[in-house]
Order: C-alpha cells, then structure tokens, then sequence
C-alpha cells in the first residue's frame, strides 16, 4: 500500500515538475499574444520608431513601478527607450484587465526574450493602478 | 537500348518542360472576362493618389515595376503593425532592388492627412522612392481596393473605425495581380518571398 503511495506521489509531482517547465507564464503569455503582441511583436522588438520595444528595454527597466498603469490605462507622454523618442501615437489601456491578469503579463514581459527584470510583486501591481485611479 | 534512351530521353524532356512551366510562372489572380477566344485577365483599375512626400503615384509611374501593395491606416490597433512589419521586412530584403516598389494605401481618410503619413515613414525609417504610403480619398481607395481583392470598409463597430485585411498583394508590371498571402503570417509571407523571386525570373525571361 505504501508502495502504491509513493508511486502516485512520484507520478504528481512529475506533473507538476514538467507542467510548470512548459508553461512559463502562460496566462501572461496568452494575454502578451491577444493584446500586446500586435504592437510590440512576438519578439518584443516592437516597430521601427512607431511601437518601442519590451526586450532590452531601459524604459522597462527604470519604470517598473509605473508598468501596471501604464497596461490598465494606456500611455499619451512622449518616452525614450534606448535613446529613441516615440511620440507616433498614445498606447491604448486595457481597462478590463485585472491586476493578477496585468501581473502575468508583467512576469511574462519581464522574463521573456532575455529580459532579467525581478518578478512584479502583486501588492505594488494593485497600488500602482490604485494610485493612479485618485 | 536506343529505345530505352530515346525513352528516358522524352521522359526528361517532358519533366523538365513541366518543371519549367511550374516554377517560373505565377498564376493570374482574379476573375477574368472571356471575350471570344481571348482570355482578359483581372487588372487594376486607374489609381492617382498622393503619398507621403506629395508625389502623385499612379499605374503609369508603377508601369514595368514589380510591387507589394497592401491596405492600413496609422492608427490601427489591431493587424497592421503586424503587416506593415512584414512589409517592413520585403521593404529591408529588396531594398536596393529598384525594380520592386512597395504601396500601402491608408483606408483612413479622416485622420491619415500626407504630414501624419510623412511622420509615420519617418519613424517606420522608409524612403518615400522605394515605399508610397499613399493618402486615401472618401470612396476611392475602398473602390480600388477590390481590384486588389482587398477588403476596406468603413465600419464602426470594427477596431479603429474600419474593417480590412491584412493582406501583402503581389503585381507584375502590367497591373495583374499574381500572388498574395497573409501579412500577419510571417510563414505565409515567407511562401510570399519565394513569389517575388519567381515573377523577377518571368520578367527576365
């Protein structure tokens, strides 16, 4: 009986070991690919000056703090990334997103294409959009 | 054995003939007339816009080039950055080729004025002799836009304020279309390419 036990432990945590070795933030993932993606592309290279980019971006970087609100309600300021202006147009915000959803998509952005930025904490992603909102 | 070689002979032939007649031809898109014997294949229709520089382009300035054609407009939130990347990418690939021009019409004749197009080339970082981004007029483009087997409409319900596809159209010089593929696809647009490649052969022939 003991027997079988371990072997079904053995068996779950396998899953478990390999389902979390595939989906590296699938849902930030999934949100990444139907709303961002269009934009900043599927190698976060954005488009010429027009979409900057989230990959080895220093924007990214220094304005962690800001990066939830800027996903809820969109940006109209002039930035610079990497030294280039992007002033084309104003991002649209994703107004129905929740802030666990935004937090996916920032540990998503965070990790992906050789990006090393430390994973958002979820109380700092509930503040950023709570403070903008007063 | 002379038989056998006389065999093997026409088959070769008859093989390469094929060959020949598959890989270095496109087929005619769209819906052609048949008058009598004849066969009028689909044309576009006269077209006169102004791009982003304020240069009239026209099928006559287009006449004897190759071009990629496709339909956008500036603020488009949904697949045309993905498209206008992937003209981006014909743009970069054929950039000191002068016999292939590209085209994109902006469906958006409210908002898309020659300076919002100009500044949109500027950032995209094109230069206006090898890419037109041409202005669009009320009803004109959504016109030619059907020669091109496009879809542009107005539509206030659609993302952005209109509806369309993203599809990159590929021309001979004679103004029939003879290949187009899914602009938001980049394999699709890969097959696109290898298109391109083959109507240069044809026009060398």
């Amino acid at each position: 009986m003991k027997k079988t036990y371990r072997l079904i432990s053995f068996f779950i945590s396998c899953l478990i070991f390999t389902n979390c070795g595939d989906n590296n933030y699938s849902e930030g993932k999934r949100l990444y690919e139907k709303l961002c993606q269009n934009c900043h592309q599927d190698n976060g290279l954005g488009l010429g000056g027009l979409y900057p980019p989230l990959a080895h971006s220093d924007y990214l970087v220094n304005n962690q703090n800001i990066l939830p609100r800027i996903i809820k309600f969109g940006l109209k300021d002039t930035i610079t990334v990497n030294g280039k202006v992007y002033d084309f147009q104003a991002m649209e915000g994703f107004g129905s997103l929740t802030p666990f959803q935004i937090n996916n998509i920032i540990c998503y952005i965070n990790t992906n294409w050789g990006n090393q930025i430390p994973l958002p904490n979820i109380q700092n992603t509930i503040k950023s959009i709570e403070t903008y909102k007063k | 054995m002379v038989k056998y070689i006389i065999g093997i002979g026409l088959f070769l032939a008859f093989f390469i003939a094929c060959f020949n007649s598959e890989s270095t031809k496109l087929p005619y898109l769209g819906e052609h007339e048949v008058n009598g014997q004849d066969t009028i294949y689909h044309k576009i229709g006269d077209f006169s816009f102004q791009d982003q520089d304020s240069n009239l382009v026209t099928n006559g300035l287009l006449k004897d080039k190759i071009y990629v054609a496709n339909f956008f407009f500036t603020s488009c939130p949904t697949i045309c950055p993905k498209t206008m990347k992937q003209m981006k990418r014909v743009y970069d690939k054929y950039l000191k080729d002068t016999s292939i021009v590209l085209v994109s019409f902006s469906i958006d004749h409210y908002h898309d004025s020659i300076p919002t197009l100009k500044r949109y080339a500027n950032k995209l970082e094109i230069s206006g002799q090898r890419w037109h981004l041409l202005s669009g007029k009320k009803g004109e483009t959504q016109k030619i836009a059907r020669d091109f087997l496009s879809l542009a409409l107005e539509n206030d319900q659609a993302p952005g304020g209109f509806e369309h596809n993203g599809n990159l159209i590929l021309l001979d010089g004679q103004g029939h279309v003879r290949s187009f593929c899914d602009g938001t696809d980049p394999t699709s647009v890969d097959r696109f390419i290898l298109d391109i490649e083959t109507l240069k052969g044809e026009k060398n022939l």
